[in-house]
C-alpha cells in the first residue's frame, strides 16, 4: 500500500473511480469496492420531482461514511454553472471543500475550457473550496492551476470517455517534473496497461470511469486497475533500467558445458 | 403562487418556506441540496426562508458520474 496526500488528507488508493455508466447500483457499489477506490467522483443533478423519495439512491452503494465523495462539474460548459454546481455540492455533502472541477469545451470532444477552468479555479479556492482540477495536459496551464491554489491538477491522458490510453506521455512526465501538488491522470484510460503507464510515468494517482464501468465484466476491470495502479507505482519507486540498443544476456559466460 | 421547481413550474398553496416545500416532496431526511435564485441556502435556514412567487429553486442531490 502507498498511500498519498490530497489537501492535508491521507489516501490509502491511488486510484479514484467514477460512479457513473454502471448498469444498476448494485454493480456501482462491487465494482467501487472491487478497486479498493477511497474517493470517488459524483455528478450533482436535479432531484426528478415526482419520484419515490425512497428509492435505492447513489449515497446508499457508496456511503459517505466509507467513501470520500468527490463533487464533480461534469457536463458544466462554463465557470458560472460549474461555481454554482460546487456550491450545491458542498452544501449536499455538508460543507466539504474538497471537489473536481471539470469545465467543458464542447460537447464533441469533452476537452477542458481552460480559461473558463481558471477563472472558475480562482473563484472556488478564493471561497475557500478545496479544487481537484481536470484539464489539458499543458505543463504551463497546470502550473497556472497550481499558482492559484488548486489541490491537484489531473491532465486528460486522452479524451474522457475514449479509452485511448496515454496519448502524449512527455507531456505528462513536463507536468509532473514541475508539479508541487499531486498530479492525477484523468481522462482516457482505457485498460490496466494505461494505468500502469500513468503511475510508471510517476502520476500520483490515476482517476477514471469508463474504463471500468464499460468493461465486459466491470468487477473484474476494477480490481485490475488496482492491481495496476499499485504495480505501476511500484515500478515507478523501483526505477525501471534503463532503455538500451543492444542485447544483454541475463546468465554468465563463464561455466558453460559447451 | 407558482414557482420554477427544477425548471419546471410549480404551483405552492401559499407562502411557503423551503423547509416546507422539501416535506411536501418527502426528502427532509435525504441528501439533497437546494438553491433559490441559484444561492444555496443552508439547511439550517430552511425553516426560516420564505419563498417568493417566480422564485427559481434547484433541489438536487448527488448521482453516478466521472
Amino acid at each position: 500500500m502507498s498511500q498519498f496526500t490530497i489537501a492535508g488528507k491521507t489516501y490509502n488508493s491511488r486510484l479514484l473511480v467514477g460512479s457513473g455508466k454502471y448498469k444498476d447500483l448494485d454493480q456501482t457499489r462491487l465494482a467501487t469496492e472491487a478497486s479498493g477506490a477511497d474517493i470517488i467522483t459524483v455528478a450533482i443533478r436535479r432531484v426528478n420531482i415526482g419520484q419515490d423519495p425512497n428509492a435505492p439512491s447513489l449515497l446508499d452503494a457508496v456511503p459517505m461514511s466509507r467513501y470520500t465523495i468527490l463533487p464533480n462539474t461534469a457536463g458544466c460548459y462554463n465557470a458560472k454553472d460549474a461555481i454554482y454546481t460546487l456550491q450545491l455540492g458542498r452544501e449536499l455533502l455538508g460543507g466539504q471543500k474538497l471537489c473536481k472541477l471539470e469545465v467543458l469545451g464542447d460537447e464533441k470532444s469533452l476537452f477542458p475550457n481552460m480559461p473558463e477552468t481558471l477563472i472558475a479555479a480562482k473563484t472556488l479556492v478564493a471561497e475557500g473550496f478545496e479544487v481537484m482540477v481536470y484539464c489539458s495536459d499543458d505543463p504551463i496551464q497546470a502550473k497556472m492551476l497550481e499558482d492559484i491554489g488548486c489541490v491537484a491538477v489531473m491532465p486528460l491522458a486522452s479524451l474522457i470517455g475514449s479509452g485511448m490510453g496515454i496519448l502524449n506521455p512527455w507531456n505528462l512526465a513536463l507536468i509532473i517534473e514541475r508539479a508541487t501538488v499531486p498530479v492525477l491522470v484523468d481522462a482516457g484510460v482505457g485498460t490496466a496497461s494505461d494505468a500502469a503507464i500513468a503511475m510508471e510515468l510517476g502520476c500520483d494517482g490515476v482517476l477514471m470511469n469508463s474504463a471500468i464501468a464499460c468493461a465486459q465484466d466491470p468487477i473484474r476491470m476494477a480490481r485490475a486497475m488496482k492491481l495496476a495502479v499499485e504495480a505501476g507505482r511500484q515500478a515507478y519507486l523501483a526505477g525501471r533500467m534503463p532503455k538500451k540498443f543492444a542485447a544483454s544476456p541475463s546468465s554468465p559466460m563463464a561455466g558453460r558445458v559447451v | 403562487m407558482e414557482i420554477v421547481l427544477n425548471g419546471t413550474p410549480h404551483r405552492l398553496l401559499a407562502q411557503q418556506t423551503v423547509a416546507a416545500l422539501v416535506a411536501e416532496l418527502n426528502m427532509s431526511d435525504k441528501a439533497i441540496a437546494v438553491a433559490v435564485n441559484r444561492n444555496v441556502i443552508a439547511r439550517g435556514r430552511w425553516q426560516e426562508y420564505q419563498l417568493q412567487t417566480h422564485d427559481i429553486v434547484d433541489v438536487v442531490r448527488a448521482i453516478g458520474g466521472g
